[in-house]
């Protein structure tokens, strides 16, 4: 069977790797030429101007501010969402109280639906949620604000979007709530593949339920929080936080550049202000963000894979 | 990227393979999933061959073709579909055809004018009339710069629709040409809508008040501090998009310091900002945040909000432009009796008198240097800027055109018969600020939200926000990646 396998595997390989290519990797080469040259994106002709566009990136505020708040997203947002997600989903599938005559291992009371109700804002679009919670953020006569009126907070009326204090924090928030159900239905479909003898036998050894999350459920579900802890990262880094900040934020990107992210800041020196190059200059400068992230999650994450 | 456990320890699903099918798996995906949101946007502008494509041979010149449209050539025309909706166009378009009826019209409207029209611009073949507005417009002063616009001084120069004795020119309104010219003569573009800015009210609610629109800085506080006594706050403003408070500011600081410093602003003169008619200005805005007069959390109200609260009665005065009237037609009350009025001054001694108003053209149509059929561009235009098409356009969208004229005989909606009003009690006192369209990201974002945004909100002082602005207008001075302008 080995004879030709290498063969077999190229075989099928070639025409995925060609679209790859062609799709993937060849707009990174673009895109790094494009940051060479002082094209405007409205017009064919440019020139090539050398270093000048990456000089004038390391000089300019807004570019640092945007990558600070993007790294601030691409850390904290994993740790949150996930850690989130991974609680939610034991507490669904294997958190609850034992009951007479069920199966030993066994979500909560209403876990079903609880799983339901955790994946609804995941079949919402980006935008759609990005703008209800716009709409939730209203200092005048939004939700949030209505809510701590009605009891009797009449003092704590904060600005939310508008304060440049807590708008970050308001624009993760949502970020949160919208990406964590998916991560809850993907490490639910996880645990529901380790099987329950494990569980039995660590409970026959007294084993309580943070000890089991940490010593059973978790080392298992190693390779899927990996993967998801990437994804999510990306997602902060990527069209996610843009579709956010874009739709929600003072400006956008404000108050005072408060909120700006870098690929908000490439698309608006792309498409305000007709300085293509010097946005995929600032879009280099964001693939080296998120390669470094990866590497260092996949450096980090690596173990030794159990079987079962 | 690292390499994960299977390959190392041999443990896969396959023992004798080198690499596992599940680490293969997953290391693909995630490459895949790394590159495909970093990228894919910037894929998409790709610079494309920029071969010139054939122009339309012109038609004959007669008194009623006195641009020589070629009378078979195809016009392309798109329009940007907002506010204004594409009916005042479509009827335009009708005339073209009646007019030309061997030529074919292609029309078409989008909100996404970038994304639609900015690869036609890269690959040379852009159409031959375009609106280009809303938020996807395309940078002027870079189309401009790369010599991407056609020179519209033709039509301007051909007899007008209606009276072939008058040129187009004569029939428009005061500073839409030079709007259109960017340096030098050449007029690249025709703003077709003409907007009033100014403080925007219920003439109700100010009667209800027993007060007149004020005129004086200290009639304007005590106007505010009435309206706060029955629970009403004097202003509200779009407090996400802060860039609207400019819209009652400007003029203000032109009637306190004349136009000169209006001009020194624009042209991005050193210290242009430290003259005192700015900080009388700010000082004076200031107060209202500090008296308590902006509703309640306005910093976190984007546009609409901030109009529907204004038109609820919760705020009484408005910095905004005359299209709100449209904007907002659907939560403004039917006795609301909405006015506008040039922006409050300090006192009799400021430099213009009361009424001195910001009045522009919006709206920008351009033809692109590379159209095809750029006389066809230009005809349609010439046709949008008869007397018929501009009552058509006025009656429909409630909204002036660049035409001198054309609200007789139609009936104006209280909104419209105020700007129409306010404007003839300026005469000449109509300033046009330039900062918004010559340098969008200083004014929006560095003068707008973090300037006077700020500043509104209570979190920086007037001498801080001028120190604040004089420094990013100093920046965009120096800032060698944009184009410059200058008042000619």
């Amino acid at each position: 069977m080995q004879h030709g396998k290498y063969r077999f595997i190229v075989g099928f390989l070639t025409v995925p790797l060609g679209l790859y290519a062609l799709f993937v990797i060849w707009p990174f080469i673009q895109s790094i030429y494009y940051s060479f040259t002082d094209w405007t994106g409205l017009s064919p002709d440019f020139s090539m101007v050398g270093f000048d566009n990456y000089e004038r990136m390391l000089d300019d505020d807004i570019f640092w501010k945007s990558l600070q708040h993007s790294l601030l997203f691409a850390l904290l947002l994993p740790v949150v969402t996930i850690g989130l997600a991974l609680f939610l989903s034991f507490m669904i599938n294997v958190g609850g109280r034992r009951r007479r005559g069920g199966p030993v291992i066994s979500g909560v009371r209403g876990s079903a639906f609880y799983k339901i109700v955790y994946f609804f804002p995941q079949v919402l679009s980006i935008a759609i949620v990005a703008l209800l919670f716009a709409f939730a953020y209203n200092p005048d006569s939004g939700a949030i604000n209505s809510v701590l009126r009605a009891v009797g907070l009449d003092d704590v009326q904060p600005l939310w979007l508008g304060d440049p204090d807590l708008a970050l924090w308001a624009v993760m928030g949502v970020l949160v709530w919208s990406t964590v159900g998916f991560f809850v239905v993907l490490f639910s479909a996880g645990m529901a593949s380790i099987p329950a003898d494990l569980y039995e036998a660590a409970l026959l050894d007294g084993a309580n339920r943070v000890t089991t999350f940490f010593r059973v459920t978790l080392p298992l579900l190693w390779d899927t929080v990996q993967s998801g802890w990437v994804y999510m990262g990306i997602l902060a880094l990527g069209a996610e936080s843009f579709a956010v900040v874009q739709i929600m934020t003072t400006g956008p990107g404000g108050p005072d550049y408060s909120t700006t992210v870098m690929v908000l800041y490439v698309y608006q020196k792309a498409f305000r202000d007709g300085q293509a190059a010097y946005a995929t200059t600032i879009g280099v400068a964001l693939l080296v963000v998120t390669l470094a992230f990866a590497a260092v999650v996949m450096k980090l994450g690596r173990r030794e894979r159990l079987e079962y | 990227m690292g390499s994960t456990s299977a390959e190392n320890h041999g443990t896969g699903d396959n023992g004798t393979s080198g690499v596992g099918r599940r680490a293969l798996i997953r290391r693909s995906a995630a490459l895949g999933l790394l590159s495909v949101p970093t990228m894919s946007f910037l894929s998409a502008c790709a610079s494309g061959g920029g071969e010139e494509q054939e122009k339309a041979k012109s038609g004959k010149k007669t008194e009623k073709n006195p641009l020589a449209v070629n009378d078979t050539a195809q016009m392309e025309f798109v329009l940007f579909d907002g506010g204004f909706g594409k009916e005042y166009a479509e009827d335009a378009v009708k005339v073209y055809e009646k007019n030309f009826p061997k030529a074919k019209v292609k029309f078409s409207a989008t909100q996404k004018i970038q994304s639609t029209l900015q690869p036609r611009f890269n690959q040379g073949n852009p159409p031959d009339l375009i609106d280009n507005s809303g938020a996807e417009q395309m940078d002027m002063g870079v189309l401009v710069g790369k010599k991407q616009l056609a020179d519209l001084t033709p039509l301007l120069d051909a007899p007008s629709y209606d009276d072939p004795s008058k040129k187009v020119r004569d029939t428009l309104r005061p500073g839409i040409v030079e709007m259109g010219q960017f340096d030098g003569d050449p007029v690249w573009i025709m703003y077709y809508a003409y907007t009033v800015y100014g403080v925007w009210y219920s003439q109700k609610a100010l009667d209800s008040l027993d007060e007149q629109y004020p005129e004086t800085w200290d009639q304007m506080l005590a106007v505010c501090e009435k309206a706060k006594k029955k629970g009403m706050a004097g202003w509200t403003y779009a407090g996400k998009y802060p860039y609207y408070v400019p819209f009652s500011l400007y003029p203000m600081i032109g009637k306190v310091g004349g136009r000169e410093v209006l001009d020194a602003i624009d042209n991005l003169e050193p210290g242009a900002w430290k003259h005192p008619a700015v900080k009388t200005c700010f000082e004076a805005y200031y107060e209202l945040y500090k008296k308590g007069y902006i509703l309640k959390g306005t910093p976190g109200l984007d546009h609409i909000q901030s109009q529907t609260a204004w038109a609820q009665g919760k705020a009484l005065f408005l910095p905004n432009g005359s299209w709100v009237e449209n904007e907002s037609a659907k939560v403004i009350p039917a006795d609301f009796d909405l006015a506008v009025s040039a922006p409050t001054g300090i006192d009799s001694s400021d430099k213009l008198p009361f009424g001195t108003i910001w009045a522009s053209g919006g709206e920008p149509f351009i033809v692109p240097a590379k159209a095809k059929n750029g006389a066809g561009g230009m005809e349609q235009l010439r046709i949008m800027l008869s007397e018929e098409s501009s009552k058509n356009f006025t009656s429909k969208v409630k909204s002036l055109t660049a035409f001198n004229g054309g609200t007789d005989g139609i009936e104006l909606t209280p909104g419209l018969k105020s700007g129409v009003a306010a404007l003839d009690k300026a005469g000449e006192n109509v300033v046009n600020p330039r900062l918004q369209d010559w340098y969008v990201q200083l004014q929006k974002e560095k003068i707008g939200v973090s300037g006077l945004g700020e500043m509104m909100a209570g979190r920086i002082t007037p001498v801080e926000a001028i120190k604040k602005i004089q420094g990013f207008a100093d920046e965009a001075a120096k800032d060698s990646s944009i184009k410059h302008y200058k008042h000619q």
